[in-house]
């Protein structure tokens, strides 16, 4: 019985986790034009692979998204962050002033600006969260 | 009448209280911080509720727009997503010093904790 | 780039704390950590001067106006709570006991640097912003961060501490969210210029007394106002020492800072104190915390312990300079920012080296060290006289500007019980030097290593300067002061 439950368990989140990713993106991308943006994207995109840690164990998930990829990744997002507003005064406008960006269009550079740090909130939003994940299953049974 | 016109702010005010009762009168650390998480919820709902203009649609505009519609206030709910994200990761550093809490002293309940605290230092 | 510093003063600082999770390696860290203190400190002293010599700086972030728009606006207030954040933060950083008395395991140093960083740039954005929403995120930051660093204590009770100080902490800011959204509802602007213009027609609100309650708790929580200070002792006392010295020589000035706004800027001297009788609320209640903070320190055994009863007396003398609401007044608050934030810091080092060398912080820990630990104990016995306000030292200058204060108000009353319980404070600063040269040592030890005196007598050393030259800190105060009460630009 136990392992009967075990394989639905294995070939639904096979076939589930490709999608919850997937929906992730979308949502990353959708968020000027309805709800999403960065941090809901992340935490869905996070959700796909704690499933998956869940489900398959945790060294399986370690080997996919080794500990050293998500503190990086932490970091890398706030950095990307602060990058575009930093950018965006040495392209001469004030700090986050997307405008900027794009010498030609100033809306272009407002699209442009909101999408990148989009990214950057997502990708560290996703890698918090992993990390959380990993530090709280890491530990033995209190 | 009125009193039930606002009955938005009526269910902000009862789980404002709900929460910070459950934050003083539950000894269990976990109860305490879902009763943290209710009431930081309870004041989300208050922008949200506060956000919402009569007759308005959400406000994205759309191609073709003559600039006569109504639209919702969408500056509460931007400010109620960084809310949110400030409760989870308040929520996510509680429970990690409960985790904590819980390996160092054994319990969670707070009423052992203080006793433990006072007696064994 | 110059004109950028407004905002670079807080970006870099957020920045440089991933920056700290990138680069592992402890020295770089620790090397990185100081470097980044000392910029801020740098760009700190330059808007100093510029509003000095300009009057008020103001910075639409991402190119939006006010009141669209996020704005970050030094006057001279907040300008010289700039200087005394990142002043603190460049010798606490870089000092040799930055890492005693944690229970931070191997080759995490890193993480915890980043979290010094975000806690410095969060308190950087408190003091910086002119907008109340983005002061809300900024207390979170700083707060979040706060929770964490206490929390790596040496025992278990850091633990339980920065539970209490979370659970506490977390309804003061949400407290002030509410209020935040009262005043949104009612004048629909976030920006704090803009509410001072539109509020004073609206004072009869209901809703704008509901948020001015709900900002004036949340702050008082922050702040640690007396029946709201119970986080503080057990918070200050179960923190790796040097986390309290920042902490403690900060995030409550930084929290006051916060109240003035909200008091004066925001809504007005007028309406709180002549219409809604705010003082006689609070002078009560600064009263209380000078002397339960005082008396409960001259019953503690553990220095850090002490050291946080006595800051939350310290906290009843700023809050009362702020009730004055006089030029004196806040003058002598203000200044009291500024020494206390010298006095704590270098007391709380002092004891961190105290830690570094015996392992205990307990005050039989420092018995009989005066020779064999002279500079340390030399540094807490000046630390001690600041504290009770001994002329010649910093805390002299703020108890007269309190004490006069108080005199022209009439408030003669309140000039005598500040006096009163500045001879309380003279009990524990005593039972601390006859502890330290006619107590039996307990311990073999010797003085620490050069990196971790100088930082201290960096700190207690300002105090005995700016007890004789005033011109900077006091000139400073009254220039925030006068600001404060729109008497001079």
């Amino acid at each position: 019985m136990r392992m009967r439950e075990k394989v639905l368990l294995r070939v639904a989140s096979k076939a589930f986790i490709p999608l919850i990713l997937l929906f992730a993106l979308y949502v990353q991308f959708h968020g000027d034009f309805g709800p999403g943006g960065g941090f809901q994207a992340g935490v869905i995109f996070a959700a796909g692979f704690v499933l998956f840690g869940l489900i398959f164990g945790l060294e399986a998930l370690q080997q996919v998204v080794p500990w050293s990829v998500v503190e990086r990744a932490v970091a890398l997002g706030l950095l990307v962050y602060g990058g575009v507003g930093v950018s965006c005064i040495l392209r001469g406008g004030r700090f986050l002033d997307y405008g900027a960006l794009d010498h030609h269009s100033p809306m272009h550079g407002q699209h442009l600006g909101i999408l990148i740090i989009e990214l950057g909130v997502g990708l560290t939003v996703a890698a918090t969260l992993l990390a959380i994940f990993y530090a709280m299953a890491g530990r033995g049974r209190a | 009448m009125e009193a039930l016109g606002i009955w938005n702010y009526w269910g902000v005010v009862l789980l404002m209280m709900v929460g910070l009762y459950t934050v003083i009168a539950r000894d269990h650390l976990v109860k305490k911080l879902i009763g943290l998480g209710i009431f930081q919820v309870a004041v989300i709902l208050f922008y949200v509720s506060m956000g919402k203009v009569t007759g308005g649609t959400p406000p994205i505009i759309p191609e073709g727009a003559d600039g006569s519609e109504v639209y919702s206030n969408p500056l509460p709910h931007v400010l109620m997503l960084t809310a949110i994200v400030v409760g989870v990761a308040t929520l996510a550093v509680g429970l990690a010093l409960v985790v904590r809490i819980r390996e160092a002293y054994g319990t969670v309940e707070e009423d052992e904790l203080q006793r433990m605290n006072r007696s064994g230092s | 780039m110059s004109e950028h510093l407004s905002a670079l003063i807080v970006v870099l600082p957020l920045l440089a704390a991933p920056v700290c999770l990138l680069l592992k390696q402890p020295r770089m860290v620790r090397a990185w950590t100081s470097i980044v203190a000392w910029a801020c400190l740098v760009m700190a002293w330059t808007l100093l001067e510029r509003v000095h010599a300009e009057g008020v700086i103001t910075y639409s972030m991402g190119g939006w106006d006010p009141p669209l728009g996020i704005e970050y606006r030094l006057d001279a207030l907040n300008a010289y709570l700039l200087v005394i954040v990142t002043g603190i933060a460049s010798v606490v950083f870089p000092s040799g006991a930055i890492l005693t008395d944690t229970s931070l395991p191997e080759g995490k140093s890193h993480l915890y640097f980043a979290a010094l960083l975000l806690c410095l740039a969060g308190l950087l954005g408190i003091s910086s912003t002119g907008d109340l929403f983005n002061v809300f995120v900024f207390v979170e930051i700083t707060s979040l961060s706060s929770y964490t660093l206490i929390s790596l204590g040496k025992n278990r009770q850091a633990l339980t501490a920065a539970f209490s100080y979370l659970v506490m902490g977390t309804i003061g800011g949400t407290f002030l969210l509410v209020g935040i959204g009262f005043l949104y509802q009612v004048t629909g602007t976030l920006n704090m210029q803009d509410l001072a213009l539109r509020l004073p027609e609206l004072l009869g609100s209901r809703t704008i007394l509901a948020g001015f309650a709900f900002l004036m708790v949340g702050g008082s929580i922050k702040l640690a106002v007396f029946p709201l200070h119970q986080w503080l002792p057990n918070a200050y006392t179960h923190a790796p020492a040097a986390v309290s010295a920042f902490i403690a020589a900060t995030a409550t000035k930084v929290s006051y800072y916060l109240l003035a706004r909200i008091i004066f800027t925001i809504f007005g001297a007028a309406f709180v104190f002549d219409a809604l009788h705010l003082h006689w609320l609070l002078l009560p209640l600064a009263i209380a915390a000078m002397f339960a903070g005082s008396l409960a320190a001259v019953f503690q055994t553990d220095l850090k312990r002490l050291l946080a009863y006595s800051s939350i007396a310290q906290i009843g003398y700023m809050t009362l300079g702020l009730c004055m609401a006089s030029e004196t007044g806040l003058t002598g608050g203000i200044v009291h920012l500024f020494n206390h934030a010298l006095m704590k810091g270098g007391l709380f080092l002092a004891v961190a080296c105290v830690v570094m060398r015996t392992g205990s912080s307990s005050v039989s820990a420092i018995s009989g060290l005066g020779r064999k630990m002279p500079l340390t104990m030399a540094a807490i016995v000046v630390g001690g006289l600041s504290l009770i306000g001994v002329p010649g030292t910093a805390g002299f200058i703020s108890k007269w500007y309190l004490v006069v204060g108080a005199l022209e108000k009439g408030w003669y009353a309140v000039s005598v019980l500040i006096l009163l319980s500045s001879l309380i404070a003279v009990v524990y600063v005593w039972r601390l030097v006859e502890t330290i040269f006619f107590g039996d040592p307990e311990h073999e030890v010797c003085e620490v290593p050069w990196t971790s005196w100088l930082p201290t007598w960096i700190l207690i050393g300002a105090t005995l300067v700016f007890g004789f030259w005033t011109d900077v800190t006091v000139g400073g105060a009254s220039a925030a002061a006068r600001s404060l009460l729109g008497v001079a630009p």
